[in-house]
């Protein structure tokens, strides 16, 4: 937990969004300064990181995440992502910053049309600017809950890969890929839910890793500026 | 004046439901049905009667939020 401590935190709070909540608690109990923030503000609060929530944003209306990318926090959101500081979107939050353009490709429905529920087991291989706890290889067991979550690589643009699902993906995804980092490696994305799995109660607290990762990326961003 | 924008998945990417419904269709004995594509129609109702600049700002709208170019492709119909 040190190092997180008074590291400013924002976690996206949109209409549909209903991971928001578990995102916040997650992170405050790692120590971090966290505050929800309101997709209407144009403006950001002073941060260090922010969140991108699970949820239904907009009810996944037209493409999940399409909406929400148009939020007027978003242009925010972007300009915070171009200054480097870290910036992590889970499950619908994934989908967002694709939609946004801040991270490559985009997601699909699942292959098999069926929203899927379960722990999954996925591989660290490049997380970017999260490296702290997660070397390449390191597995961690994280829930996934979705509908949408077929990863779809932009033809143009090869993303890099920062999780595979192991053994198989539940969704369709190409080359198993559970989530990517951008080129600069500061925004991750991913479909499973590190939120969910910070408490030995839900059976992994492997998430854990992953968040506490996160926060030493926004306290050496913080420590850059 | 009104367009419509029909919106579907690129032909690689795997069109689940649309497979789904191909399957349905051959279980129902359907066996001439050798392939099922998806996809969403768009109805704008625009502020013009001007074909040429109705097109152009359905074009804009298109790849501005109504299709996503990684995965999807746009038709405006008339």
């Amino acid at each position: 937990m040190s190092g997180a401590s008074g590291v400013r935190v924002g976690v996206l709070v949109f209409p549909g969004s209903l991971d928001d909540r578990d995102m916040v608690r997650a992170f405050a109990r790692l120590g971090a300064d966290v505050q929800p923030v309101w997709h209407k503000d144009a403006r950001l609060p002073e941060l260090d990181g922010i969140g991108v929530p699970g949820g239904f944003s907009y009810g996944d209306y037209l493409r999940t995440g399409a909406m929400a990318r148009f939020s007027p926090v978003m242009r925010a959101v972007v300009d915070f992502a171009a200054s480097g500081r870290p910036l992590l979107g889970v499950c619908n939050g994934f989908q967002i910053l694709c939609e946004a353009g801040l991270l490559p490709g985009a997601l699909v429905r699942n292959r098999d049309l069926k929203y899927v529920c379960q722990d999954v087991r996925v591989a660290v291989e490049d997380a970017g600017d999260f490296r702290a706890e997660l070397p390449p290889g390191r597995a961690l067991v994280m829930p996934v809950k979705h509908g949408e979550g077929a990863y779809v690589p932009d033809p143009e643009h090869k993303p890099r890969v920062a999780f595979r699902y192991v053994g198989g993906s539940p969704n369709g995804s190409t080359d198993d890929i559970a989530g990517v980092t951008n080129t600069a490696g500061n925004v991750v994305g991913l479909m499973p839910h590190p939120e969910h799995a910070v408490d030995p109660l839900l059976g992994s607290t492997d998430g854990g890793a992953l968040l506490r990762s996160f926060l030493a990326a926004c306290a050496a961003a913080r420590a850059r500026r | 004046m009104k367009l419509r924008v029909l919106v579907s998945l690129k032909p690689g990417v795997l069109d689940a439901q649309g497979r789904a419904i191909e399957h349905a269709l051959r279980d129902l004995g359907h066996s001439q049905v050798k392939g099922v594509r998806t996809g969403k129609l768009v109805v704008l109702d625009l502020d013009t009667a001007d074909p040429v600049r109705a097109r152009a700002l359905a074009t804009e709208l298109c790849e501005k939020l109504l299709a996503n170019p990684v995965i999807e492709q746009y038709e405006i119909l008339s």
